[in-house]
């Protein structure tokens, strides 16, 4: 029997995504919020809450309140921990709700990184992102650029270490590409199979284009009340069960291996025992994949299989449709969309709903959602359910 | 064809440069919990005691890991693709990130022993890079 509730989600809002040029990311904040309250049945007014994202440019700060013309919030901040944010956002804004100090509270992402003339590469490692005063300009000196190599590195401590292979990180990103073919929202939907993954080219040694996420221009919102108040609302309620977060540390120290012992390891340990229920009770996973690496490293670090044996646990194929254990269903962050941490919170909330379609999967009774961010210096757990006990 | 970048030492970090400069690897150490840290900062990481001392390190460690860089991310490096970035453990406890030079990308392997040395990027600023040992 799982514990109570912590607090509900009861809208959602997801923009169009991808390419759409001319739009700042507050404007795709307000289209995606007024989706999430159409969604939840709910006004502008009946929101007293709001947590930004704090994004890559840092134009969603604070002020975004005022832009977005709420008034008499009882609750307003901006949230970065990077990717992992989303996981975070939810726990504060259901710890605000049970303390009275906000009754709805809407949590939101929001970026256009994009342009016509910066794709996403450039967007998140061109040279405007970093500085050469001080130490930090090693950086750059080094062509250690983004997040690129650093995924890749410890990708391939992963791979040195238990001999997973890059046809562990294809079958990944072939399973996805599958999901979001059933996805509407998802941006990539042509076909993609094992021999497209080896041939797409060199990003950065061991992965290769298809091993990396895409990056969107768009929004996510999603509304939180208690879960009393759900129960009167528009969907069915999906109810929080647990969350968690670990910051691992800096990866600086030749003593800690954040790479590839990841913060999922105790901030799910902490999650699931909240949620009082485990690992065996999830149906489906969305799992931060930034990269196809991160997806294998989180299964293992929420003990879904053994440290180290990620791949041969995901070489059969049992991520994708039909498998054993469906995971990142939308297509996640490498062929659905690239919302940070709001990429699997908000296919989550579809498939805990029975909303999914021709994705839907057959067991949503529990779902987990992991969000990472910075180099797997943070991470974050969210466990929900369309169930409710007591 | 366009230059590399190239790091502009500021005041706390001087240190770490002027060593590169003159051929050695200069790190922060604290004398009160006896542990070395990096990249530069205030204060120590391990401890929080203020006051950290500059002493030269062995240059000697070991390959974490390391990346063979292809998409080209700034102009300086369009012609230095494919390059490696490499993450490695010296013998001081800190983990750096540089390139190891003096041997091909094909060769690199994890756990192979290393030696500090610099190359010159500018006029008035060295690199620490990293050589195979011995």
């Amino acid at each position: 029997m799982p514990n109570q509730p912590k607090g509900a989600i009861v809208g959602l809002g997801v923009t169009p995504m991808g390419k759409i040029y001319g739009r700042r990311a507050v404007d795709f904040a307000a289209e995606a919020i007024a989706l999430a309250l159409d969604d939840a049945g709910l006004s502008k007014s009946d929101v007293d809450g709001l947590l930004i994202n704090a994004n890559l440019p840092g134009d969603m700060d604070v002020r975004s309140q005022m832009v977005l013309g709420f008034e008499n919030l009882t609750l307003v901040n901006v949230m970065s921990a990077y990717g992992s944010t989303a996981g975070s956002m939810m726990q504060y804004a259901c710890m605000a709700i049970r303390e009275g100090l906000a009754n709805v509270v809407v949590l939101v992402y929001a970026d256009a990184p994009l342009s016509p003339t910066r794709g996403a590469g450039q967007s998140y490692a061109g040279p405007h992102r970093f500085p050469l005063t001080g130490i930090v300009g090693l950086r750059a000196a080094y062509g250690n650029f983004g997040a690129n190599p650093e995924y890749a590195m410890a990708a391939r401590r992963h791979m040195h270490l238990y001999g997973t292979t890059t046809e562990h990180f294809g079958i990944i990103a072939v399973g996805q590409r599958k999901w979001a073919q059933l996805s509407p929202w998802a941006q990539m939907r042509k076909p993609m199979a094992l021999e497209d993954h080896h041939a797409s080219r060199f990003i950065a040694e061991p992965l290769r284009l298809l091993d990396c996420c895409l990056v969107s221009n768009g929004a996510v919102a999603v509304v939180v009340t208690s879960a009393e108040r759900a129960r009167d609302l528009k969907q069915p309620p999906v109810n929080v069960l647990g969350y968690a977060q670990c910051a691992p540390g800096d990866n600086l120290r030749a003593d800690r291996h954040p790479a590839v012992e990841t913060g999922a390891k105790r901030s799910g340990e902490i999650a699931f025992r909240m949620a009082g229920i485990t690992r065996d009770d999830i149906g489906t996973c969305q799992l931060y994949d930034c990269y196809t690496y991160t997806v294998l490293v989180t299964l293992e670090d929420y003990g879904f299989c053994a440290k180290g044996e990620g791949g041969p646990f995901v070489a059969d194929g049992k991520l994708g449709p039909g498998g054993a254990l469906p995971t990142n269903t939308g297509g996640g962050q490498l062929s659905g969309y690239y919302m940070w941490g709001f990429t699997p919170l908000s296919e989550a909330v579809v498939q805990a709903r029975g909303q999914g379609g021709a994705r839907q999967v057959p067991r949503n009774d529990y779902v987990l959602v992991s969000a990472n961010g910075g180099i797997l210096n943070y991470h974050s757990t969210i466990i929900l359910s369309r169930h409710a006990s007591g | 064809m366009a230059e590399k970048p190239v790091p502009i030492p500021d005041e706390i970090s001087a240190p770490f440069f002027d060593g590169a400069r003159q051929g050695r690897l200069m790190l922060q150490h604290c004398s009160a919990c006896d542990s070395w840290s990096f990249p530069v900062r205030e204060r120590c990481p391990h401890c929080f005691a203020a006051r950290l001392e500059w002493r030269q390190a062995s240059g000697r460690g070991s390959l974490y890991t390391f990346t063979i860089m292809h998409q080209v991310m700034n102009p300086g490096f369009a012609s230095a693709v494919p390059y490696n970035i490499a993450q490695i453990d010296l013998e001081e406890g800190v983990r750096m990130t540089s390139n190891i030079v003096g041997i091909s990308n094909e060769a690199l392997r994890i756990g192979m022993k290393l030696q500090v040395v610099f190359e010159d990027a500018s006029k008035n600023v060295s690199l620490p890079k990293f050589r195979p040992a011995g």
